[in-house]
């Protein structure tokens, strides 16, 4: 048997549903890594070294850990000591953790790299150092690294399939459900795809909206 | 001992990076109103002593007033961060290169610390940038980002920023030394305009010209001591140390 597209319509509620969850959670994930990002970043470089070092083996842990058994950890391992998170919840919070330690890297990199001029500056003017990195030194680390951070973003959209395994049904986990349902894997698997690569379109069409928007040049 | 204190006064300052030592016992008093010029080659202390003023580089031995408060106290870590804050708020300084915030426009770099720091409304701060920036003849480039503006644009709005604090003290780290020769006038106008409002001032310079005509006082520095003192008619006319005649006529030489 060739490939057959005309079983497709019957169950595209299921696989647009699925598009939605993937959404949903990627966008969740996005933010959480974002603003986690940028605060794991100014903990590593500024943070007293009490609360420096435990935060160097979590994100050892984030780094170093496949995202996989992550995920499996903060769902099946929680529950053990009495937290209990829904599924979508746990792979919001596997995702978001695991790419804010990649994002926070990066931040990390572009707050050392802004001229230490503007400290001083904002120093000069009364600002404390808090004050300072707030208002002054984190927005354009943050700036500078909009276009890598996209980048993570599509990885970060790419794997929110694996939380399929802890039965989310979100896009890839919704195909397999209609596979099971028709024996269609190669049509499914491949409209699965073709909705990976819109969302991935409108994501970076995004991006490039917010670099515009953000985007200085000295 | 308020009475007891100049406006600024500096003794025995004294700052040592590991062996070397690049400020030796410097003593200074500044009035209130007065202007004060501080000229040497690089690498004399001059930026370093400037610096120490407002503790953005801490001296290692000596004492620094302002206003009758000491400014470099030694307080615990925390009572000083406050401490400092406080005192840097009544010193307006400005840069070699500018450093504005480029996120920012001209209008938001002025009112930025005006608003976290005095509780000013959009409104108060909206109209104390536009009679800073109108007193820098910025005004009409209040809504332009500092990509957008020339390097004499971008230092003025960079004095009008410190000044919307509204300074007791301002320092100038060789403001004028990034900018284009052309660019270089319009800067010292602002600061002329500053000086007959009197300003209190303290200007490290390249320019004898205008320190000559701006100030009340010039202090010549040389590895990290202040080799000789005056008003600008008998410093930069009749220098009587060999140190100053040396370099006010290798300056000249340059200058030509």
């Amino acid at each position: 048997m060739g490939l057959d597209f005309s079983v497709i319509p019957k169950y595209i509620d299921i696989i647009l549903l699925g598009c939605a969850w993937t959404i949903g959670i990627t966008v969740a994930a996005a933010i959480l890594s974002f603003a986690g990002g940028i605060v794991f970043a100014v903990i590593a470089l500024y943070a007293p070294w009490l609360i420096r070092q435990p935060f160097r083996f979590f994100e050892w842990l984030f780094m170093g850990t496949p995202l996989l058994l992550q995920l499996f950890l903060i769902y099946f391992g929680l529950v053990q000591i009495g937290i209990d998170l829904p599924a979508f919840v746990a792979g919001i919070i596997g995702l978001g953790l695991h790419f804010a330690v990649y994002n926070s890297e990066l931040i990390q990199t572009a707050i050392l790299s802004v001229d230490k001029g503007q400290m001083e500056a904002a120093r000069t003017l009364g600002l404390s150092r808090t004050e300072a990195l707030r208002k002054v030194v984190v927005p354009q680390a943050v700036r500078a690294v909009i276009p890598p951070i996209g980048n993570n973003m599509i990885a970060l959209l790419k794997d929110s399939a694996l939380v399929s395994v802890i039965g989310v049904s979100e896009l890839t986990l919704s195909a397999q459900r209609a596979i099971g349902a028709t024996y269609r894997p190669f049509e499914f698997y491949l409209l699965a795809a073709a909705c990976y690569y819109v969302i991935n379109l409108a994501m970076e069409w995004v991006q490039r909206k917010i670099e515009r928007r953000i985007s200085i040049s000295r | 001992m308020t009475d007891q204190t100049n406006f600024v006064e500096i003794r025995h300052a004294q700052k040592s990076f590991g062996t070397l030592e690049v400020l030796k016992d410097i003593s200074l008093s500044v009035e209130r109103g007065q202007i004060v010029g501080i000229i040497g080659s690089s690498g004399s202390g001059k930026s370093t002593l400037l610096r120490a003023i407002n503790d953005l580089d801490p001296l290692t031995g000596g004492e620094v007033w302002l206003d009758g408060v000491q400014v470099n106290q030694a307080l615990s870590h925390r009572q000083y961060e406050k401490h400092i804050n406080q005192m840097r708020q009544q010193v307006g300084m400005v840069f070699q290169h500018f450093n504005l915030f480029p996120h920012m426009t001209a209008r938001e770099n002025v009112t930025m610390a005006p608003k976290m720091l005095k509780g000013l409304s959009q409104a108060e701060a909206d109209k104390l940038a536009e009679e800073q920036l109108d007193k820098v003849g910025m005004l009409e480039r209040i809504d332009y980002y500092p990509s957008q503006l020339s390097g004499g644009q971008k230092q003025r709005v960079a004095i009008a920023r410190a000044l919307a604090m509204k300074p007791k003290l301002m320092l100038f780290d060789e403001a004028t030394s990034a900018l284009d020769p052309e660019l270089v006038e319009e800067v010292n106008h602002v600061m002329r305009k500053l000086a007959e409002e009197h300003m209190t001032m303290i200007i490290v310079t390249h320019e004898m010209d205008f320190a000559a005509s701006v100030c009340d006082r010039v202090l010549f520095m040389d590895q990290g001591v202040v080799v000789e003192e005056g008003p600008p008619s008998l410093l930069f006319t009749n220098p009587t140390q060999t140190r100053t005649r040396e370099f006010l006529r290798k300056h000249l030489e340059g200058a030509k």
